[in-house]
């Protein structure tokens, strides 16, 4: 089944109550999908630097000898933030592959999840009000997040199979659904040089919009091409750094619900995830056609 | 007398049981903040009047005998579903499958109602005043459904005996599915079926096309039952 959601804000003074009204939504969904639950933040960006989101690979393992072996062995200085099981590593931008290679040299047990000039993602194995307050989710601010509790169908409940997935500089993707064609299509994306962490259906979404988007496309553009290569049902929600996009299949039998005021834009799997957002009384709701990519970016 | 019951403090099935209750017949319920919680006054078997403020999510008013039920907000997946008989209307959009498998009563879209609106139809009577989705009336059996607004693909696919009406455009019929002659028996049942949802000043009956099985793809004969 799997719960998504997606907050996209347009009046600023929402801002620091973004992480609290996202993990609001996610939690209502916990019974979508309550074996793992994650979000993408987009927060501040930190001038001429580049934020890395690392995940130790269970609970109680100390990044500390692993951080510091990579910023010994990648000569550079890294400014960290640690929350639960994951840091988020403030690097010089040109730093990114001298700091990725000495961690996987140190500690290659730690996945480095995303990059991105402000996205930052937090997920784990567990039900969105564990995994929101382990995080301390709601104490987050940003412009935009995208989260996810999942029910898993396709791959095994980890905490690298849990959502989002991020396959590109500031780019996320929560998906709803099952891929019949990810195993193709995987096989094509790693000919054309990306790669991949985990066996993951989603994770081929993700990194087949990073793709299309590399290569020159728009959003919006990179959206339209899924629906001809990509096979199966699908309800996506992707991030990217100024953006905010909405994707279902032709089917659409995975539920989706929009809904817009003069301050935001939010999805929700379902409208019980949007009922405790400011203004949702004299919000315009719908839901999203099928094959039809939505879109909105920062202006 | 009306009872007013708020969902934000009440647990949908304390309702529901409440709406179930042998005694309640008559009575008018008011029911406020659904927060889209599901399976809002789904199986009451009674006369009652049910007024729900607000949006609504999936089955509300599922398996309805007998009551009517007002929606003022949008309503989830399968609204009305294998409704018996009564009336649901809803004032905003309905999500998918709006009164699938419905047996009778009234079903009536203010909105729009998006894919497979009225899957498997069995008698009950569905009018949308916008659009609806892709797959709508699939397998339908018997019943009408009216559309103001447009039809998305495969409008009535492997169609029984229901009739559709659309004023708009189709995207595509489905297989089996045909259109067919509006004549005067039609536009008088299209006539009555537009004064009781409520929408007979926004269309006439002239400008709808009637669509609906050319039997070519279910071929029961009863002289072939010993072949069954």
């Amino acid at each position: 089944m799997c719960g998504i959601v997606g907050l996209f804000l347009k009046d600023r003074a929402l801002q620091p109550s973004l992480g609290a009204l996202v993990s609001g939504m996610l939690c209502t969904l916990g019974d979508r999908g309550p074996d793992s639950a994650g979000i993408a933040i987009y927060g501040a960006t930190q001038d001429g630097r580049l934020k890395l989101t690392v995940q130790a690979p269970h609970a109680g393992y100390d990044l500390s000898p692993a951080l510091a072996a990579a910023e010994a062995g990648s000569g550079h200085d890294i400014r960290i933030a640690e929350r639960h099981t994951h840091a988020v590593l403030s690097v010089p931008e040109a730093a990114e592959t001298a700091v990725r290679a000495a961690l996987a040299a140190a500690a290659p047990e730690v996945a480095v999840v995303s990059s991105g000039t402000r996205m930052e993602i937090y997920k784990e194995i567990g039900r969105p009000e564990t995994v929101a307050a382990a995080f301390a989710l709601g104490a987050m601010s940003g412009t935009h997040a995208v989260g996810h509790t999942r029910m898993a169908t396709e791959s095994a409940v980890t905490t690298t199979g849990a959502h989002p997935f991020s396959t590109g500089r500031d780019q996320c993707l929560v998906h709803n659904g099952s891929l019949s064609n990810h195993n193709a299509v995987r096989r094509d994306l790693v000919r054309r040089g990306l790669e991949f962490r985990t066996d993951n259906d989603s994770e081929v979404a993700a990194a087949y919009l990073s793709w299309r988007m590399a290569e020159g496309a728009s959003l919006g553009e990179a959206l339209k091409a899924s629906l001809a290569d990509l096979d199966g049902f699908y309800t996506f929600v992707v991030g990217t750094e100024d953006g905010f996009g909405v994707l279902r299949d032709p089917v659409a039998c995975k539920p989706a619900v929009l809904a817009e005021t003069d301050a935001w834009v939010a999805f929700g799997s379902e409208y019980r995830a949007l009922v405790d957002l400011p203004g949702i009384e004299g919000a315009r709701v719908w839901e999203p056609e099928p094959a039809t990519p939505y879109f909105w970016t920062r202006a | 007398m009306m009872k007013t019951v708020d969902l934000a403090a009440t647990p949908v099935r304390a309702l529901n049981a409440a709406l179930h209750a042998p005694g309640s017949a008559e009575a008018h319920w008011r029911v406020l903040r659904p927060q889209g919680l599901h399976a809002v006054a789904v199986g009451i078997d009674a006369p009652l009047t049910v007024e729900i403020e607000g949006h609504v999510g999936y089955y509300c008013a599922g398996m309805n005998k007998q009551a009517r039920i007002h929606v003022r907000g949008n309503a989830g997946v399968g609204v009305a579903e294998n409704m018996m008989s009564g009336e649901v209307r809803i004032a905003g959009d309905a999500s998918q499958s709006a009164g699938a498998t419905g047996h009778g009563g009234l079903l009536v879209v203010g909105g729009n109602a998006s894919a497979r609106c009225g899957i498997s139809m069995k008698g009950i009577d569905i009018m949308v005043g916008g659009s609806i989705g892709h797959m709508s009336a699939f397998m339908a059996q018997a019943g009408r459904l009216v559309v103001l607004g447009d039809a998305g693909e495969s409008l009535g696919d492997s169609i029984y005996e229901a009739r559709l009406y659309v004023r708009g455009k189709v995207a595509s019929l489905g297989a089996d599915c045909i259109e067919q002659p509006l004549e005067d028996s039609h536009r008088a049942e299209l006539a009555a079926l537009l004064a009781t949802a409520g929408f007979d000043g926004q269309a006439r009956p002239d400008e709808f096309r009637r669509y609906g099985s050319a039997r070519r793809l279910y071929n029961f004969h009863i002289d072939n039952v010993d072949s069954y």
